[in-house]
């Protein structure tokens, strides 16, 4: 409790009156199409993009991804694709899920990055540790920067949430371009338009 | 309007056509140009050392040399700004205050000025600019390649009023040369290799000269072409612009 | 190359003499020069595809100072928050104490093999070490920092961990460490090799150390940004969470991530955003979550006017990529945790003696000001450290005299006269008194022709005319 007192009595001896908070920058009204931009921008960080027009649609690719044999784990009820399966409590049994497939709250087009809470998650680590990852997000979800994305999350009570753009990546040695660090080694958003 | 002419003290005793360059330019645009002969540094050297609190009896020179003009005009970006920034006197606050904001370099004063629009010289030769870092970044004679914000130059813009003259492209517009002031010394290796970087892109683009608005990064980047035996030449802006055939 | 930078390390060498050592490989310096000249161009192509850049720095920039003046209410702000949420929050003055509190949290858990993602802040209070020495085996995840870890070094770059490695000495690294393949250096190879390798630390890690690259004080929650995911894989797969922060990453409501998010990683690396922007609010169910808030020298620095802006770095290292002296001297030649601008305004006020030769490590060219997303007035700081750390004596006594040499010619004009006109005569009749290796100007370059009148002779003749 000491270093506490004592830190905040120096911050406090530095405190200056400034009650200035600049407005928000608000980006300039883009004419451009905001799924082409999104596409663009994700295809161009390493992730995958299928626009469908159905969830059967979705679950077809689905298959077509995996392999026999292979682990698949899917959280979305309205995609018939595997029954989806309740989690359990340890994520060490995820290790080897080669697919994990999960809705996105919307996508971000100036960064190709999806807005994920821990409540489509299932298990918290299911996003990371899965080899491939599959999100779907609806095309009328697509804002187009990083402001509107945050206008749209507003006070929200999530315990956790991650922007996920493209697959995880790292350019460490030298410079060069490699997907799949630690997490998952390829990412497809599966753009759904629905009328 | 009265002009002092302010020369940088290296200027003054290793490149005095750069001084004669810019007394003559002024005076073609029919400008009344005095020249404080006392005047000897504006103090840089030291203040960029850690040592401005040593500079009062340097400063309080400069400012009985310049006191009493409407503009004091360097060709030297780095002078010109050290001036504008940090010239103060403990016993002439008031006077340090007015040159401060009479002191211009020699291209922003051709230009903001004068507003010149036709320069009488040609200089048929392949040039490639170099942006000094303290005239560009701190005096604002041309856009940082920094900023998102319009391109300008004032250099650049007078440059192209020289007939015959072929401005060459380059790899880094405005990296720095590594002259630094005592920088040139105290961190030789990395001051030479910033320097050798600069000179490389020039030569690569074909210029035949390397011109800048401060002699001071020419002086370093002469050093090195004349080391090597280039063909390449330094030559300062005044110089071109008032009509140097080289 | 590692041999060379482990010499250089320990001993008591200056930036300048780092930086001569550094520069013997020519070729090798070029390399590491256009790696980071590429990467502050992409940075310029990013920010070009914004035309609200320039509002967006400002904007940044205000919030941080407005963070700054009321540091002492938001830190409040954000400690009750996060322990609404189950947060623990422990409070440490300085380097040592915030080490105390990790190894004692460790200790608490009974683990003694961690993961921990990248944090600078760890990095200047010597965590690593300071756990090595009791047992306690931390594995750095990223990737850069991992080759590091491996190599013994510190990182070179607070982004770009190992932007000083070539790939056929990481590839060597592997083979020693991980058991690749001799004599492979592919980039996708070895990744994959580190993936596995880590992966099993992953695995087997009960607790996991992140840093923090923004604390929300309206929320409570924290933001971590990574490309690989590893923070995330990290903390996942572990019973106990701690995370690392210096009090200064505060920023006050959770939308002005909406500004720092478009700024920081366009800085850093020319990328729109990090592959993982992940905000914990709430630790996982049965997970115990710890935040540390570290002072170390900050609440200090805030009652300096002159020095405080250093403290709104968001930590892209986006002056690092642009700086022309860091770009061929490399990070290690600035001996210090944060290496660059940023380090060497960051670096004095904590050591003014082991770190009074950095401000000086520059030409204030005034690069890094400007491509600062939240606008610190480096190169301007960078000015103001020489007057300090002269005035306070941390100056080597020759340059004194020196100095005080030249204020003496240059504040009497006659003698200045004199002096330029001795000298100029002894350049052209002994040339060898300055052409020597005794001169350090000469011993790349020639020194200027030396003219027989100065333009005050010319002058004065013209007069008399």
């Amino acid at each position: 409790m000491e270093s506490r007192e004592r830190i905040l009595a120096q911050l406090k001896i530095h405190q200056r009156t400034n009650n200035v908070l600049p407005p928000l920058v608000v980006p300039p009204a883009q004419p451009l199409n905001l799924v082409d931009k999104l596409v663009t921008i994700l295809t161009g960080i390493g992730g995958q993009v299928a626009k469908v027009t159905s969830w059967s649609q979705i679950k077809s690719e689905l298959l077509g991804m995996l392999g026999p044999d292979e682990r698949a784990i899917n959280l979305i009820p309205e995609l018939e694709f595997l029954q989806p399966t309740p989690l359990g409590k340890e994520p060490h049994l995820l290790e080897n899920v080669r697919l994990a497939v999960l809705k996105g709250h919307f996508a971000v087009a100036e960064t190709g990055a999806v807005w994920v809470t821990s409540d489509l998650m299932g298990d918290r680590a299911l996003p990371f540790i899965c080899e491939r990852l599959a999100l779907v997000v609806e095309e009328k979800d697509v804002v187009p920067s990083m402001y509107e994305a945050y206008e749209r999350i507003g006070s929200a009570s999530y315990e956790f949430g991650t922007f996920i753009a493209g697959p995880s990546k790292t350019a460490d040695i030298e410079q060069s371009l490699v997907l799949g660090a630690h997490g998952p080694k390829s990412m497809t958003m599966f753009l759904l338009k629905t009328n | 309007m009265k002009v002092a002419l302010f020369i940088p003290c290296y200027v003054d005793q290793f490149y005095p056509t750069v001084a004669i360059a810019s007394l003559e330019l002024l005076e073609k645009f029919g400008v009344e140009v005095y020249y404080p002969e006392q005047q000897t540094c504006c103090g840089q050297p030291m203040a960029n050392s850690g040592f401005e609190h040593l500079a009062g009896s340097c400063n309080n020179l400069f400012i009985e040399n310049f006191s009493g003009y409407d503009y004091v005009v360097c060709p030297s970006g780095s002078c010109a700004l050290h001036i504008k920034d940090h010239l103060h006197s403990k016993t002439n606050e008031p006077e340090a205050k007015a040159i401060r904001s009479q002191v211009m370099e020699l291209t922003e004063f051709l230009t903001d000025i004068l507003n010149v629009d036709d320069i009488q010289a040609s200089f048929h030769h392949k040039v490639g600019i170099h942006q000094s870092c303290h005239g560009q970044r701190g005096l604002k004679l041309s856009q940082m390649t920094e900023l998102v914000a319009p391109q300008f130059s004032k250099p650049e813009r007078l440059l192209k009023m020289v007939k015959g003259i072929e401005l060459i492209q380059l790899e880094r517009k405005d990296e720095c040369c590594g002259f630094g002031g005592t920088f040139c010394v105290a961190e030789e290796a990395v001051s030479v290799k910033m320097g050798k970087d600069r000179v490389d892109d020039h030569i690569h683009a074909g210029a035949e000269y390397i011109t800048a608005a401060d002699m001071s990064c020419l002086m370093h980047l002469e050093g090195i072409l004349r080391r090597r035996k280039s063909n390449t030449k330094v030559i300062h802006i005044a110089e071109i612009l008032n009509g140097a055939t080289a | 190359m590692s041999e060379l930078n482990a010499t250089v390390s320990t001993s008591n060498k200056d930036h300048a003499e780092r930086a001569e050592v550094f520069n013997k490989d020519e070729a090798r310096v070029n390399w590491h020069d256009q790696t980071l000249w590429f990467i502050r161009s992409k940075r310029d192509k990013a920010a070009h595809t914004l035309a609200e850049w320039e509002l967006l720095r400002e904007a940044a920039s205000q919030i941080k100072l407005n963070v700054l003046d009321n540091l002492f209410l938001y830190l409040q702000e954000f400690e009750r928050n996060a322990m609404t949420n189950g947060i623990k929050i422990h409070w440490a003055a300085d380097a040592n104490e915030h080490n105390e509190i990790v190894h004692g949290i460790i200790k608490g858990a009974g683990v003694s093999h961690i993961v921990k993602s990248k944090s600078m802040l760890t990095e200047e209070c010597h965590l690593n070490e300071y756990l090595h020495t009791r047992g306690i085996d931390v594995v750095d995840t990223d990737l850069g920092e991992r080759i590091v870890q491996l190599a013994g070094e510190a990182p070179s770059h607070i982004v770009l961990p190992c932007i000083h490695w070539k790939k056929e000495e990481i590839g060597e690294l592997f083979s020693k460490h991980m058991g690749t393949p001799k004599g492979n250096s592919d980039p996708q190879f070895l990744t994959g090799a580190a993936r596995a390798n880590l992966r099993q630390h992953f695995m087997s890690s009960r607790l996991a150390i992140t840093g923090v690259n923004f604390a929300v004080a309206e929320t409570g929650e924290i933001v971590v940004c990574t490309n690989e995911g590893n923070a995330d894989l990290g903390v996942q797969l572990a019973d106990v969470h701690i995370a690392c922060m210096g009090i200064e990453k505060i920023i006050p409501k959770r939308k002005h991530l909406g500004i720092f998010l478009r700024l920081l990683t366009r800085s850093a690396t020319g990328q729109p955003i990090t592959t993982y922007s992940s905000h914990f609010r709430k630790a996982r169910s049965g997970q115990e979550m710890h935040i540390v808030l570290v002072d170390n020298g900050r609440s200090e620095r805030l009652g300096s006017d002159d020095f405080r802006n250093a403290l709104k770095c968001i930590r892209c290292g986006a002056c690092m990529n642009t700086c022309p002296v860091y770009r061929r001297s490399g990070g290690h030649s600035y001996h210090y945790a944060i290496a660059g601008p940023i380090g060497s305004i960051l670096a004095p006020g904590l050591d003014m003696k082991k770190y009074a030769d950095l401000p000086f490590a520059s030409t204030l060219c005034g690069s890094c000001t400007n491509v600062c997303p939240v606008k610190i007035d480096i190169h301007d700081q960078l000015y103001k450290w020489r007057q300090v750390i002269v005035q306070d004596g941390y100056v080597a006594g020759g340059k004194k005299t020196g100095i005080g040499i030249m204020d003496f010619v240059f504040s009497k004009p006659g003698v200045y006269r004199f002096a330029g006109k001795v000298g100029r005569w002894m350049m052209n009749h002994f040339p060898f008194v300055v052409n020597n290796k005794m001169n350090p100007w000469y011993k790349q370059r020639e020194m200027p022709v030396a003219p027989k009148q100065s333009f005050h002779d010319w002058y004065k003749e013209r007069q008399r005319k």
